[in-house]
C-alpha cells in the first residue's frame, strides 16, 4: 500500500510520512484527532493534520522541556502542565520524587482518551497519584491562580490556531502570577526557519522578555517537526538557566536520558548566529 | 411578491447576483474595472469572486433608486423579517438611515424632541434641515458616569412644554446597552400627534433574539434606523430604515433620494439580503450564543475585581427601563484607570482592539463572530492590566451629564460668521462647530451651544486621558470656532 501523510512545514515545503493503517480519527468539540501507524516514526498523533509527536522522537521533545528547568530549579514540589494529553512531559516529570503536585489542563478531554488507547508508553503515567487532570481553557485555570507553582510547562499546539491563546501577553503575564518568587516557565516556543514560524518566534519571546526577568531560548533537534529543528523558552523569575544550573545535583538523581545530558544542557542554549540576531531584535 | 407568501429562505438580490454570474454578461457599462479586469491589484485584493459582483444597476439587477423587482423583494422580506411596514435598503450607514428619519418628518423652523446623548448624526440632520432640538436631560449614573435613557415624567415634561414639536427621538439602545421605556414614550408621542423615532443603530439584534429589550417596530415606533452592519453580520456602511403604519413609503422614498447615491453598491446590498436572510433563520440561536458569551464574561471579569461588568441589574423601571444583555460594558475607574487607558493598554499591549474606552468605562461589542478562546483571552487581560497598572482612583474625573444651552438651532450656528478663538478663553460663546470623542461619538458640544467653563474643563481633561477628539475644525482642539 502506498499511502503517504502529508503536512505542510510552510507553504511551498511539505513533510511526508508513508501510512500503513489509520488507526483512530474523530473530530472532538475543539479538533480533529488522527492516529497513524508509519514504519519509520511508529504511532503518530496528529491534530488538524499536524503532528503532535511520533513514537520515533517524542523522547527529545519531553525530555529537553522536562529536564532542563528540573535541573536548574533546587527545589521543584508544584508543576502546572499546559496542554500535553498525551502524558509524555508527565511521564518525565513523574521521575522525580521532589514532586508533590502536577496539576495538568488540557482543553480536549478526547485527547487524552485516544492517547491513553493508543499511545499507552506515553500516557501511561497519568494515573499517578500526584497527577490531576483538569478540562479547561488554561488562561481559565491559570487566572485564579497566585503564587502557587514552581514550575509552568506550556506543551501547546502551534500559534495559529486553538492555542493561539498561549503565545499572549495576557497568557505569559497571568503565568508570571502563578508562579513563586523563584518559579520558572518553559514553553515550546516553535521553529526560527521558515518565514511565519520565525515571526510568531519572535512575536512571543518578545512578549515573555517584557514579562519575566529572565528569559532564554534553547533548541534541539526533532525531526518531524518544521525544518527539523525546535525551540523552547526558558522564562524565570530568579534563576538562570545556565548559572544556576547544578550539574552535580542532577547526576546524583540518576536518571537515565536518551537525549538530554548535562553537557547538551549548556550547549543547548548557544544558538547560531542568525537566530541570536533575530532574538535581539526582538529583545531591545 | 406575495406578502403573504414571504419565504425567508430566499435572498433575492443575492440569487439574482449569482445568475447574473453565470450568464457571463458582456459588460459595456460602468464600473470602468470591468468585474476586476481593468485594476488587477484591486482584484488581487478583493478576490474575483467579489470584484466580479460589483456591478451597475441593470434590468435583471434593479435599481435602488427605484426598486421594482429584486431590490424591492429583498425589502419586503426585510420588512416581514423585522415586523414593519416597509424597509429600505441603506448604503450610506445608519447615518444616511437616521439622516433620512429626520428628514422625513422634520422640515425649518420644527421642534423634535430628543435625548441630548444622540449620535452626532442627528444633529447633523437638523443642520440639513433646520430643525430646532429640544433636548431631554437623559439621567446619569452617577457611579458609573453614563448617560441613561429618558425618564418617562422628563419625556412628558418635554411634550407638555412643546406640544408644536413634531416627533420624538429616542436612542433604543444607547451605546452603553440602555433603554428607555420605548413603548410608554411611543404612547405620550402618539397621544400629542407627534411620531416616535427611534436611533437603533445597537439594536438590531432586538428583532431577533429572545428575552431582548423591545424593537421600535414592535413597541409601535414609526421609524427605526438599523444598523445591520453592527449585530446584524452585514457589510459596513450598510444599514436598514424600517417605517410603521403612519409613514408614506413613498414620502421617505422621495426624502432617501434626496441624498443618496444612484449607484448604490451591491456589495452593501447583497449583505443586507444575506444577514437578513440569516438572521431571520438563525437569529434567535445565534443571539442566545452571544448573550451566553456576555453572561460568562461579565461573571468572569467581576470575579477578577476592582472592574464592574454591569448588566441587567441596573435596571430602574425607568431612565434604565431595559439593558441589552449582549453588550459587554466595563467600568474601570475602581483600578484607577480612565476606560480610555484601558483602551489604549488592551491595543498597545496585549493586540486586543475593543470598541470604546470613555472617561470611566470600556465597552466589547461581541457577535457571533466571537469564540470563547478570545474571550478568555480579554478577560485575562483586564486580569493582567489590573495587576500591573491599578492606582488610587482618587483624582480621576467622573464623567457628568452637562446639561446644554440651546442659544440657537443647529443649522443657523453651523451657516453663521464665526471665528476661531482659543478653547480656553471661550467660555460664553456660543460653539459653531460639534466637539466629541469618537467613538462613541455622542457631542460634548454641538452648533448651537454655549460654551461654559465645565464643558472646558471636561475637553482638556479627556484630551490629556489620550481620547480622539473629532468634529471641530482645529483636529487638536486647541482652538474653536464661535459665533461672532
Amino acid at each position: 500500500m502506498n499511502l503517504w501523510f502529508s503536512e505542510y512545514h510552510a507553504p511551498d515545503v511539505r513533510h511526508s510520512l508513508r501510512v500503513t493503517r489509520h488507526l483512530y480519527s474523530g473530530k472532538s468539540d475543539y479538533q480533529q484527532i488522527d492516529i497513524f501507524d508509519t514504519p519509520e516514526f511508529g504511532k503518530v498523533l496528529a491534530l488538524d493534520g499536524d503532528v503532535m509527536l511520533t513514537e520515533r522522537d517524542e523522547f527529545i521533545y519531553n525530555e529537553m522541556i522536562t529536564h532542563i528547568p528540573m535541573s536548574v530549579h533546587p527545589n521543584v514540589q508544584d508543576v502546572l502542565v499546559i496542554g500535553a494529553g498525551d502524558g509524555g512531559v508527565v511521564k518525565e516529570l513523574t521521575r522525580y520524587e521532589s514532586v508533590k503536585r502536577i496539576d495538568l489542563v488540557e482543553m480536549d478531554p478526547q485527547v487524552i482518551e485516544v492517547c491513553r488507547t493508543y499511545l499507552p508508553e506515553n500516557a501511561c503515567k497519568l494515573d499517578d497519584t500526584r497527577v490531576h487532570i483538569f478540562f479547561d481553557n488554561a488562561l481559565r485555570f491559570i487566572r485564579r491562580s497566585t503564587d502557587e507553582y514552581d514550575l509552568i510547562i506550556v506543551d501547546s499546539n502551534d500559534p495559529f490556531g486553538p492555542s493561539e491563546g498561549y503565545f499572549t501577553r495576557e497568557f505569559y503575564g497571568i503565568c508570571y502570577n502563578a508562579l513563586r518568587s523563584d518559579g520558572i516557565m518553559v514553553n515550546q516556543q516553535g521553529s526560527p526557519f521558515y518565514k511565519h514560524d520565525a515571526e510568531a518566534m519572535q512575536r512571543s519571546h518578545k512578549r515573555i522578555v517584557n514579562t519575566f526577568p529572565i528569559s532564554r531560548v534553547y533548541q534541539a533537534h526533532i525531526p518531524t517537526y518544521a525544518a527539523g529543528y525546535w525551540l523552547f523558552g526558558f522564562a524565570s523569575k530568579k534563576y538562570h538557566p545556565i548559572n544556576d544550573f547544578d550539574e552535580e545535583r542532577w547526576k546524583s538523581l540518576h536518571l537515565s536520558t536518551k537525549y538530554y545530558t548535562t553537557k547538551l544542557h549548556i550547549g543547548s542554549f548557544y544558538l547560531p548566529a542568525y537566530l541570536e540576531k533575530m532574538l535581539m531584535e526582538v529583545e531591545s | 411578491m406575495d406578502r403573504e407568501k414571504l419565504d425567508q429562505t430566499r435572498a433575492p438580490i443575492y440569487e439574482a447576483l449569482e445568475k447574473f454570474r453565470e450568464m457571463r454578461v458582456v459588460p459595456f457599462d460602468v464600473p470602468g474595472h470591468k468585474h476586476g479586469k481593468g485594476n488587477p491589484e484591486l482584484t488581487a485584493f478583493l478576490g474575483e469572486k467579489c470584484v466580479g459582483v460589483d456591478v451597475n444597476s441593470m434590468k435583471p439587477l434593479d435599481n435602488l433608486c427605484h426598486p421594482v423587482s429584486v431590490i424591492h423583494d429583498a425589502e419586503l422580506l426585510a420588512a416581514d423579517a423585522f415586523g414593519a411596514k416597509h424597509a429600505f435598503l441603506m448604503v450610506g450607514g445608519t447615518t444616511s438611515s437616521v439622516q433620512s428619519m429626520v428628514l422625513s418628518c422634520c422640515k425649518q423652523g420644527d421642534k423634535i424632541i430628543l435625548p441630548r446623548n444622540v449620535h452626532r448624526s442627528v444633529i447633523n440632520s437638523l443642520v440639513l434641515c433646520g430643525a430646532i432640538p429640544v433636548y431631554v436631560n437623559p439621567d446619569v449614573d452617577h457611579r458609573l458616569g453614563i448617560s441613561l435613557g429618558m425618564s418617562r415624567d422628563n419625556v412628558k415634561k418635554a411634550i407638555d412644554e412643546h406640544p408644536d414639536a413634531v416627533a420624538v427621538l429616542v436612542n433604543n439602545p444607547t451605546y452603553y446597552g440602555i433603554c428607555s421605556d420605548l413603548r410608554a414614550i411611543v404612547k405620550m408621542a402618539h397621544d400629542a400627534g407627534m411620531l416616535c423615532l427611534a436611533d437603533e443603530a445597537h439594536g438590531t439584534h432586538f428583532y431577533f433574539g429572545e428575552n431582548m429589550p423591545v424593537s421600535a417596530m414592535r413597541a409601535g415606533a414609526d421609524m427605526a434606523a438599523v444598523s445591520m452592519h453592527k449585530s446584524g453580520g452585514s457589510l459596513t456602511q450598510s444599514s436598514l430604515l424600517l417605517i410603521g403604519e403612519n409613514v408614506s413609503e413613498r414620502h421617505v422614498r422621495q426624502i432617501i433620494n434626496l441624498t443618496q447615491t444612484t449607484s448604490g453598491s451591491y456589495l452593501l446590498m447583497s449583505s443586507l439580503d444575506i444577514s437578513r436572510r440569516n438572521l431571520a433563520l438563525r437569529g434567535k440561536d445565534v443571539f442566545r450564543k452571544v448573550v451566553q458569551m456576555a453572561e460568562y464574561a461579565r461573571e468572569e471579569i467581576n470575579a477578577v475585581g476592582g472592574y464592574y461588568a454591569y448588566g441587567r441589574e441596573l435596571i430602574n423601571g425607568d431612565s434604565i427601563f431595559d439593558f441589552d444583555p449582549t453588550k459587554l460594558s466595563v467600568h474601570t475607574r475602581d483600578i484607577g484607570l480612565a476606560g480610555i487607558e484601558v483602551y489604549d493598554i488592551l491595543r498597545d499591549e496585549y493586540d486586543i482592539q475593543i470598541e470604546f474606552g470613555d472617561i470611566g468605562n470600556i465597552l466589547a461589542y461581541l457577535s457571533i463572530g466571537d469564540r470563547m478562546q478570545e474571550l478568555e483571552r480579554l478577560v485575562s487581560a483586564l486580569a493582567e492590566i489590573k495587576r500591573r497598572y491599578k492606582k488610587d482612583p482618587d483624582g480621576l474625573l467622573s464623567q457628568e451629564y452637562i446639561d446644554p444651552e440651546v442659544v440657537c438651532s443647529p443649522q443657523e450656528a453651523f451657516y453663521s460668521n464665526k471665528k476661531s478663538i482659543p478653547i480656553e478663553k471661550s467660555a460664553g460663546f456660543v460653539c459653531s462647530e460639534f466637539v466629541m470623542c469618537y467613538p462613541p461619538g455622542i457631542p460634548i458640544l454641538a452648533p448651537g451651544e454655549r460654551i461654559t467653563e465645565s464643558i472646558i474643563d471636561y475637553i482638556q481633561y479627556a484630551k490629556a486621558k489620550g481620547c480622539s477628539m473629532t468634529g471641530s475644525e482645529d483636529p487638536d482642539i486647541n482652538n474653536i470656532n464661535v459665533l461672532e
